[in-house]
């Protein structure tokens, strides 16, 4: 036997440690060919690596070699095997190479690299944490740990893009990695230079095609078919049938909630929103949203929650904004703040409390911080050369300063960046600086700054990090940034400004200046508590009983992931620290970014205006979450989803279940008796109920979402299958039949209202008040389906949950929404309650015009008609059609209705 | 044709009176076969060799280490490269390699009918129905291998019947 190899072709590591582990008895020839030589005669593209057989014959498939090789020892493969082998050459191999692609020939990093085999690495996981094997297709190694084990290597090699949440995963990759024949095989072909080894042949690939220009898409992953056997179905029907008996009791309503021993204590903090910026989608969903839906979650578990956020009011950006006002700072941090409270309000966020930093107990918590940090040594003092303008007797915050671009000569560049080149710049590089307040030219000054020793902590918070990433919910962003932050060495970091607006600083020769606006921040979450209950400590000084979940989009992990820590670890009092941080990536608005200073986007004031509840914005930006990559807000999308999942799916079965019981059994849920099917659409539901706690526990909010939908498509297809309408008039069996499936359909309907709760609160409301679902049902979600209402339950009156998105309605929120008007809008928001674009654009519209587009579309209907009496020519006819309708479109524009379209069958 | 109709298809032609349930997973529609209470089992070569061992055939998975492992890389080779979105120019490299293999052989694993053929027959009917004659005549190998196939006792089914014309028109293209 001969194989024929390549420098740095992945295919060789597989098939050296198949060999390897199989000691094939024949003699084995190695010869080492270029990537593009052509070694099997009858393919016409370059193949390694290939085995030539003894009988003349081919093996060019990596995964036919590996399986020759084990053939030869005498192991024959099964039908798990196969399906492992079938799925690495058909689904594996093409994300693979895109992503070994990315990787080391275009020098990508990150979610780049990691984005395209995300899904292939969940599906090892889940299936090796399923069937709780070590090994793929069973307790002992096979040939498709072998072959799936050398596919992955040269990218698993990096913990970078191993990531640690696929626990199972991990544990299999490591066993697989330290055996004897995998650690040679990987020595041969990367030769300790990592996955760069693989340069020289990659970069003779052409560009793996499937994977080139995929776009962001908001498209669910594939549903897996579940397997159910006989016990699950049985242990499934046992916990149905002991309904309501199995809730526990409800856990008394606290004031405040403190953290209790012995039980679960989760502390949940959404991101500070900064106070003077009105919040927009991607804010939202990035962090308060995402962390209500977590906070709901928490306490349908009956875990001891506690919610948290407020606004971040220190800084720079507050005082420009007074001054634009003409209002104190203060007075401009108590307009914001309530503007922040409604929008959350109306979006329905449960926080326990909102709060904000500028309060005493931030200074106070702030200074203490600050002082334990510089009696152990870990604040130094250090000179800074800034521009100070002596006009105004301050130091210039680089945002007050503006002046000529020191790279590309544009007028009015900022102190911190040029707006026309990009360039980042130190404010006194700036030429004719001025100060942007009085206009007179400031002068450089030196003065004194304090600076967070970070290089002296970087040891505990390394030691930290080591006992708290393993086995923790992390997301994969927020670690790769903690990663590569500290790979690239923590340097100190200044802590203070020259400003007013802020946490004084405690130290004599600083009274003119205060705490940096990212060094107090975070400690804001402590304040705010402290705000709340006078016992905060126990919340924030009690890392034994406290599991602290904190959620923010990615640009926020270092501050939360690195700067607190080290202040918290440098402060030495037992700070609880986070346990599970959130980071989200970045949402964007149909096909760009949101803007405000180009009006692009919708804020959170604005949602409430366009007439959608807010129920409907919580599903929509929770399904498209940016969970793992960026997604995008598009309105085509929203119309498409409420339409398609909430109106089609959920709406129509939970309607059409609870209306079974009113006209078909009086409002009272008939008897059941379970046939086999129904124990396995128990089982089923089960499963996916189990499926939806096991993505919540990990925060995996947007895919948690699609398990709700997928009960509901079963509850659908259930009813669809069984006709009860038609069954109810039937036989005496018949009947029983009709009553059965209506009694497990409405209960499906009670599950889905719970599980509904953390997403869409109003509605999961709605539907326990039409189904008079019992109280203690409503708080508690356990992880089995139950029967809640049981026969005999009168129901209450059943109304349609969800209403039909229109196409027009919907295209003139996008115009309106698509940039212009924002500016506007936003300043009537502040001063007044503001009136949407469109209402505008109508009331211009007067009655005399109405009246005149009137009497015009009535003129023009009669020329159409005659002319058709006539029977006169057909494109004269059709121009004089297009006219009309054009005046009717102006009309329904001018009186503000929705254009008529062609009706179809309403659905519920 | 479907996955799930071929998988059918197959059953018909080992025999197998049982005919088994099939289901379609995501947008490439990778069939399912739920199996009594054992797990199920995705894709299609894997749902083939199973139905090929319920069937007492084992033969038709190669009876040496060698035959096994050729007949899986074909199998293998149906479902990527025949499977995949293929261009013209992918169809025609692939049947131009496929024409050299098969120059000296009569069955993919050279003399012994596999489930690689069967396969790999089902897998390129679609492409083999559209060849004009003279393509059928440059893929002569090909052309020879797939109407033997076509011709093999129950395996062509109701699927058509590729007209292959015996004596050659175009002498110079070879």
């Amino acid at each position: 036997m001969r194989l024929f190899v390549s420098e740095g072709a992945p295919g060789s590591l597989p098939v050296l440690a198949a060999a390897g582990r199989a000691q094939g008895r024949e003699e084995l020839l190695i010869s080492t060919v270029g990537p593009e030589e052509c070694v099997v005669p009858f393919l016409t593209r370059p193949k390694v690596p290939v085995l030539q057989l003894d009988s003349g014959n081919y093996l060019f498939s990596t995964s036919a070699i590996c399986r020759y090789f084990f053939l030869l020892s005498g192991w024959e493969q099964d039908d798990l095997t196969n399906q492992w082998l079938e799925w690495e050459a058909t689904e594996l191999q093409p994300a693979l190479s895109a992503a070994l692609y990315y990787l080391v020939v275009q020098g990508k990093k990150g979610e780049d690299v990691l984005g395209p085999v995300r899904r292939a690495l969940t599906h090892i996981d889940h299936s090796l944490s399923r069937r709780s094997c070590p090994f793929l297709a069973g307790e002992t190694e096979s040939l498709a740990d072998i072959v799936l084990w050398g596919a992955l290597y040269p990218l698993l090699q990096d913990p970078a893009y191993l990531p640690e949440e696929l626990g199972a995963l991990h544990s299999w990759f490591q066993t697989l990695s330290s055996q004897e024949p995998c650690q040679r095989a990987a020595e041969t072909v990367l030769k300790q230079q990592g996955v760069l080894a693989l340069r020289p042949y990659l970069q003779k690939q052409p560009l793996p095609s499937s994977f080139e220009g995929r776009a962001v898409s908001n498209e669910p992953e594939e549903e897996e078919l579940a397997t159910l056997s006989e016990e699950e179905i049985a242990m499934a029907v046992t916990a149905w049938e002991k309904g309501l008996g199995s809730l526990p009791p409800l856990r008394p309503q606290q004031n405040p909630v403190l953290p209790v021993a012995g039980e679960r204590n989760v502390l949940i903090t959404s991101a500070l929103p900064y106070v003077n910026n009105v919040p927009h989608l991607g804010n939202i969903i990035g962090c308060v949203l995402s962390a209500d839906v977590f906070a709901r979650y928490s306490r349908l578990r009956q875990w001891n929650t506690l919610y948290l956020c407020g606004t971040d009011e220190y800084g720079t950006a507050t005082e420009t904004k007074a001054m634009e006002e003409g209002l104190t700072p203060q007075e401009i941090c108590d307009k914001y703040h309530a503007i922040h409270a409604n929008i959350y309000r109306w979006f329905n966020i449960s926080f326990d409390i909102f709060g904000r930093t500028t309060t005493p107990q931030q200074t106070k918590i702030t200074q203490d911080i600050f002082q334990r940090l510089l009696t152990r040594g870990f604040v130094f003092q250090d000179t800074v050369e800034q521009l100070r303008c002596e006009h105004c007797a301050r130091f210039l915050a680089d945002r007050f300063v503006e002046g000529v671009c020191p790279f590309c000569g544009y007028e009015e560049a900022r102190g911190d960046q040029c707006d026309k080149c990009g360039k980042l710049i130190n404010a006194i590089e700036l030429k004719k600086p001025q100060c942007k307040v009085c206009r007179s030219c400031p002068v450089v000054k030196s003065s004194q700054h304090l600076f967070l020793d970070l290089p002296k902590l970087e040891k505990r918070l390394e030691e930290w990090l080591g006992k708290t990433l393993p086995g923790s919910d992390w997301t994969p962003n927020a670690r790769f940034i903690i990663r590569s932050w500290l790979r690239d060495g923590l340097k100190p970091r200044c802590i203070t400004r020259d400003l007013k607006w802020g946490t004084p600083v405690p130290l004599e020769g600083f009274e003119d200046k205060v705490f940096y606006v990212w060094f107090d921040a975070t400690i804001g979450y402590v304040s705010i508590t402290a705000n709340y209950t006078d016992q905060w400590e126990r919340w924030w000084k009690n890392p034994e009983q406290v599991n602290l979940y904190q959620f923010m989009a990615k640009d926020n992990v270092p501050f939360h992931g690195l700067v607190f820590p080290c202040s918290a670890l440098g402060a030495e009092d037992n700070y609880t620290l986070v346990s599970h941080l959130i980071a989200t990536e970045y949402l964007n608005y149909e096909d760009g970014k949101f803007s405000k200073s180009r009006g692009v986007g919708v804020f959170g004031d604005m949602a409430q205006d366009t007439g959608i509840p807010a129920d409907i914005w919580r599903f929509y930006l929770l399904y498209i979450r940016p969970e793992g990559q960026d997604s995008a807000f598009s309105w085509t999308d929203m119309l498409l989803k409420n339409n398609s999942e909430l109106l089609n799916n959920l709406g129509n079965f939970i309607n059409r279940a609870g209306m079974f019981v009113s006209k078909f059994f009086g409002g009272c849920v008939p008897e059941m008796v379970l046939t086999p099917d129904d124990r396995r659409l128990l089982a089923h539901v089960t499963l996916e109920l189990q499926h939806y706690h096991q993505l919540l526990e990990k925060v995996r909010i947007r895919e948690a979402l699609r398990s709700i939908l997928t009960i509901s498509r079963h509850g659908n297809q259930y009813i669809q299958v069984n006709e009860p309408w038609k069954r109810i008039k039937g036989s005496e069996a018949d009947r029983q039949r009709a009553g059965t499936v209506t009694g497990l359909a409405v209960n499906i309907a009670a599950l889905l209202s719970i599980m509904l709760q953390p997403y869409m609160p109003t509605v999961s409301a709605t539907i326990q008040a039409q189904l008079q679902l019992p109280a203690p049902a409503c708080s508690i979600l356990l992880t089995n389906f139950l029967c809640t209402l049981p026969a005999g339950h009168q129901i209450g009156t059943v109304s349609p949950l969800f209403q039909k998105l229109e196409n027009d309605q919907i295209e003139s929120l996008r115009q309106r929404f698509g940039g212009g008007q924002l500016e506007e809008s936003l300043e009537l928001k502040a001063k007044a309650p503001p009136k949407p674009a469109v209402v505008e654009a109508m009331a211009t519209a007067g009655p005399q015009q109405i009246q005149v587009l009137t009497d015009e579309v009535t003129k023009q209907g009669n020329i159409v008609r005659e002319l058709k009496a006539q029977k006169a020519d057909k494109n004269q006819v059709a121009a004089e059609v297009a006219k009309l309708l054009d005046l009717k479109k102006q009309l329904a524009l001018a009186e503000g209705k929705p254009l008529e379209t062609p009706k179809g069958k309403k659905k519920k | 044709m479907a996955a799930a109709a071929e998988l059918k298809l197959l059953e018909k032609s080992l025999g197998l009176s049982k005919g088994n349930k099939y289901s379609a997973q995501g947008e490439r529609q990778i069939p399912v076969l739920q199996t009594n209470n054992g797990p199920s089992l995705t894709g299609l070569t894997t749902i083939a060799a199973h139905l090929v061992k319920q069937a007492n055939k084992e033969y038709l998975l190669g009876s040496t280490a060698e035959e096994k492992a050729v007949v899986q890389q074909w199998l293998e080779y149906r479902v990527t490269r025949v499977d995949g979105h293929s261009s013209k120019d992918d169809v025609r490299t692939l049947l131009k390699d496929l024409n050299s293999y098969l120059e000296d052989k009569v069955y993919l694993t050279g003399y012994n009918f596999t489930l690689a053929d069967i396969l790999l027959y089902y897998g390129l009917h679609r492409f083999i129905v559209d060849l004009t004659v003279q393509e059928k005549e440059k893929y002569l190998n090909v052309s020879r291998w797939f109407c033997h196939i076509q011709h093999y006792p129950g395996i062509r089914q109701h699927l058509s019947t590729v007209v292959f014309i015996k004596n050659r028109l175009y002498t110079n293209s070879h």
